[in-house]
């Protein structure tokens, strides 16, 4: 039975007032390494299905892996049933109208393999002799994943998107694991992967580190480079939903009732956004939800997503919302898109510094590799805590000149919009904590001049 | 006891185990093991008492591993019949054979007695999902609205979980196991003047049936009646003056700082550097076994896969290892570590001690934490009598927010409430307060270790670990305990405010 197949014969299977279907098909490929060698590999395979059944303004939710034919109509009738037992729904809406059925619908879901790392992996395995010879240790981890979705609907909404996601993470240490460097990359296909030139900067960043400065806790002016930016922003993304604003229970919240839309968040116009289409960072342009949540509803299944600033010039400009949560909050339905964007002063279209140029331009501080165990301290602020990773380096008059301790910081990515006081040029980028979760992410280097390292951290 | 379903049983599960472990030896394969997994999940969200959100699932799939040349190769498949088990055999061969050439350490694992036709379930009264959605739901519902007479809002959460696997290697080891865990929790939100503030159960999951919400294992009437009431005095607390204090740590709080700051630090993956790259390496490293001073000499730990309702609890582990208990820390000296077959053999400890686990059929397995709990002190003090003992300090009640760094050295933690110490009394609630120290230095300034009678066995159903990522269900039980000196921070003045 196809995915194709799946999708018409459970809706034609369900006996109530509608139905939604996603059948997600998914095949990873994945290589990981440490101290030179590989240590596990593999490759897999998944099938699931979700059949959201509708009875009324009642919904029932159920998901089965690997069905086969003949379990298919118990799957839809446990559906069925779970949608007359349940209570209304406050989210329920009517399920979206069909818009024209996606062109590749009909094609074959080609999975990936172990043979997505055809050249990836011979080139690992130089980039392991290399960093041998040069007495250093590559630890690490390769992943392709490929996943269909098909979503169709008793409104007859017929939507199909294949999600490419490959990420590298390499990290070099010294034979004697003291000094660390790590870089990661997002790619759709690892064809755009250059080892060389990772493992190359990556040797650069330990001998940066031969020279080590001890440094106290303290407030420092920072350079965070667009990884760091990213796991703060994914996170400040994430928090930015509108039902617990409304409910007065996020930083979003405004004072005495409402939402901080259009409050000003911070002085440099910086805009944080979202395009399905951006390239090499594209994503679903349809909302698939295959539960209802704070921040989702199974009755928007289907609904377009297009570009969507979430923060412009500064200015606080959307929440996460469904078709529900927008009606209670009077403002746009905005769904969150699948990718993230941040932008300084140039909007992409006037030069920004690169980080070399703003490292060229710093008297004083600390440059960043990365960001580690990000948790929610004060929701009411969103002041956050984590360390910083694999590398902090101390700039002196425009240079790099030795490798600082690492600290853990006390933060908000909210406080930060207001704090920063210059952005560099986007790039694509992997987030380091977060990877995990959300890899498409076009993010800039920012500066901030006051940053809370709160203590010191031994760790290496 | 509890049988294992007879619908997983009726898959075809030896079927599957003999087609693909003949295929993998027909090829050469050194070693292989083959493991058909159902995970059923059921999640049940509601806010204000009304359900938000419902969902149902379950994850059903197998996984062969095989070592060939030396290197491993894992593959995983979905469709139930003997042909393509022994494709995805031919898979696993493959990524081991592509692997071969860059792979530098020999894989060889630990020799483990055959343990064949052995079944085990775990030890509970009321599957789960042989209860009614609609009647968790009204439970939870009721809950809840008992919870609103003194909140804002409240959210309900339910997480039910049964996981079966069956096991089966080329040793000759055939394991079939089933088992159930559920994690009830409610939190409450109420603003005030000084803004807005919640307060969550403190109810710890359990390996345990729906019976833990209907009066086994856990006063749920007793702790929601006090709820309204501790939130409306944490509302009104003051600020904490940052400094340095005197805790008295709640085993609701104490065991999340056991998970990280012993729990990973002791997995001896993450201390031979498997794991350097994402989860982090460890400050214990091997060469200080036997001789690091990890804490005071009140502190003995132990590693557990067997104890009753544990969330890391099984017969068996996911390399067909009997699940078994050891020593980690003894009288604060570093004597052990978690294993699982092949560090077991590569590091001279002979026998593995059961900590391979793999989340789901597509998933490899990797050393994962047993129940690493801190031992009570026999004949030791109360909960009062150790804040007895404080002229001046903090006691601290519930996990919130947890943070350390990748060596386990720094951590930070909150809680959800806390308590003022003065004169050996409580003297009311604080509030904006977190915990910083080194993993070494804290466990060291233990002073005092609590009684049985204060002893709980807290977790969590998701522990990260690995890549691709993987989350194990674990519990660590502690008593009450004494620490001297701990540093407080006020999470106010952090954010600069």
């Amino acid at each position: 039975m196809t995915p194709q197949e799946m999708v018409e014969r459970a809706l034609a299977l369900s006996t109530n007032d509608g139905c939604v279907v996603l059948v997600d098909e998914e095949s990873t490929a994945n290589l990981r390494f440490a101290g030179n060698t590989l240590t596990t590999n593999g490759v897999a395979r998944s099938s699931r299905l979700t059949v959201i059944s509708i009875a009324g303004e009642r919904a029932g939710v159920v998901s089965r892996a690997a069905v086969r034919e003949d379990q298919l109509a118990d799957v839809v009738a446990a559906a069925d049933k779970a949608a007359r037992d349940a209570q209304p729904a406050e989210d329920a809406r009517p399920l979206v109208e069909a818009g024209p059925a996606s062109a590749h619908w009909d094609e074959d879901v080609r999975p990936t393999d172990i043979g997505v790392f055809g050249a990836f992996a011979p080139a690992l395995g130089e980039a392991f002799a290399t960093a041998e010879a040069g007495g250093r240790r590559l630890y690490g981890f390769a992943e392709h994943r490929l996943t269909s979705t098909f979503l169709g609907t008793s409104t007859d909404v017929r939507l199909r998107h294949d999600q490419p996601t490959g990420r590298l993470e390499l990290n070099a240490k010294s034979a004697d694991l003291k000094r660390s460097a790590w870089t990661g990359v997002s790619t759709e296909d690892f064809t755009d992967v250059d080892v060389d030139t990772l493992g190359a900067s990556l040797a650069q960043r330990l001998e940066w580190a031969k020279n080590r400065v001890d440094m106290p806790a303290g407030r420092y002016e920072t350079l965070l480079p667009p990884s760091a930016v990213a796991d703060l922003m994914i996170y400040l993304f994430w928090s930015a939903g509108a039902r617990d604003a409304l409910d007065g229970r996020s930083v979003f919240a405004k004072p005495g009732g409402g939402t901080r839309v259009g409050e000003q968040l911070g002085t440099l116009p910086v805009t944080l956004s979202s395009d399905p289409g951006a390239e090499g960072i594209a994503c679903a342009p349809f909302v698939t939800a295959h539960a209802s949540s704070r921040e989702s509803s199974v009755f928007d299944n289907g609904l377009p997503l297009g570009p969507t600033d979430w923060i412009r010039d500064g200015r606080l400009e959307a929440l996460h919302q469904t078709r529900y949560s927008a009606e209670l909050s009077g403002l746009a339905v905005t769904p969150a898109v699948d990718n993230l964007i941040m932008r300084g002063p140039g909007g992409g279209t006037s030069p920004s510094p690169s980080l070399e140029e703003m490292i060229a331009g710093t008297r004083h501080g600390l440059l960043l590799t990365c960001l580690w165990y990000i948790r929610e301290v004060d929701p009411q602020t969103l002041l956050v805590t984590g360390l910083t990773r694999d590398g902090v380096y101390l700039v002196e008059h425009g240079e790099v000149v030795g490798e600082v301790n690492n600290f853990r910081f006390n933060e908000s990515p909210v406080d930060l919009l207001g704090r920063i006081s210059e952005v560099g040029a986007e790039a694509r980028t992997l987030p380091r904590e977060w990877n995990d979760y959300f890899q498409r992410t076009i993010m800039p280097a920012v500066r901030v001049p006051d940053f809370n390292m709160s203590t010191v951290s031994q760790a290496s | 006891m509890r049988q294992i379903d007879a619908d997983f049983l009726e898959l075809p599960l030896r079927q599957l185990a003999d087609a693909a472990l003949q295929r993998a030896r027909d090829l050469g394969a050194e070693h292989a093991d083959f493991r058909l997994e159902r995970v059923r999940a059921e999640t049940l969200s509601l806010y204000d008492a009304r359900l938000e959100g419902a969902t149902d699932a379950d994850d059903l799939g197998y996984a062969v591993r095989v070592v060939k040349a030396g290197t491993w190769g894992f593959a995983a498949g979905i469709h139930l019949t003997p042909e393509a088990a022994a494709r995805v055999a031919e898979q696993a061969v493959r990524v081991a054979e592509v692997s071969a050439p860059i792979n530098r350490e020999p894989i060889e694992l630990a020799p483990e007695p055959v343990h064949a036709e052995a079944v085990w379930v775990s030890a509970y009264d009321v599957d789960p999902f042989e209860v009614p959605s609609a009647d968790k739901v009204a439970l939870l519902a009721d809950w809840s609205a008992g919870l609103l007479k003194g909140a804002d809002h409240v959210s309900a959460r339910l997480l039910q979980v049964k996981e079966q696997k069956f096991y089966a290697d080329t040793a000759g080891t055939v394991t079939t196991q089933q088992r159930v865990r559920v994690h009830p929790k409610l939190n409450a939100m109420k603003a005030g003047e000084s803004g807005f503030d919640d307060m969550s159960t403190i109810a710890p999951p359990v390996g345990r049936g729906y019976e833990y919400l209907t009066g086994t294992g856990w006063d749920w009437q007793g702790e929601l009646a006090r709820l309204p009431e501790l939130l409306a005095e944490k509302l009104a607390a003051p600020s904490v003056e940052a400094g340095d204090y005197d805790l008295v740590i709640d085993p609701s709080n104490l065991w999340l700082t056991i998970h990280e700051s012993i729990g990973h630090a002791t997995e001896l993956d993450r201390a031979l550097g498997y794991e350097a790259a994402y989860a982090g390496t460890s400050f214990a490293t091997f060469d200080q076994l036997g001789e690091l001073v990890y804490g005071s000499p009140l502190m003995n730990v132990t590693g557990d896969r067997t104890v009753t309702h544990g969330l890391a609890t099984v017969g068996y582990d996911d390399e067909g290892v009997r699940g078994q208990s050891f020593d980690i820390v003894k009288d604060g000296i570093l004597v052990g570590y978690q294993l699982d077959r092949r560090m077991a053999l590569m590091k001279g400890f002979g026998r593995s001690n059961g900590c391979a686990f793999a989340d789901s059929p597509g998933h490899m397995p990797i050393q994962r934490m047993a129940n690493v709990s801190l031992q009570a002190a026999p004949d030791g003090p109360g909960t009062d009598e150790l804040i007895a003992g404080v002229e001046r300090g903090i006691y601290i009640v519930g996990d919130k927010s947890w943070s350390i760094d990748m060596q386990r050295y720094n951590f930070q933690f909150t809680g959800q409430r806390a308590y003022r110490i003065s004169h050996g009394k409580l003297a009311g609630q604080v509030r904006d307060f977190a915990y910083q120290a080194t993993t070494t230095d804290f466990w060291q300034s233990m002073e005092a270790v609590g009684g049985p009678g204060t002893y709980v066995l807290g977790g969590a159903f998701n522990c990260g670990k690995g890549q691709p990522g993987q989350v194990a269900p674990v519990s660590h039980g502690c008593p009450s305990a004494l620490f001297r000196g701990v540093r407080i921070l006020n999470t106010v003045q952090e954010g600069g405010k």
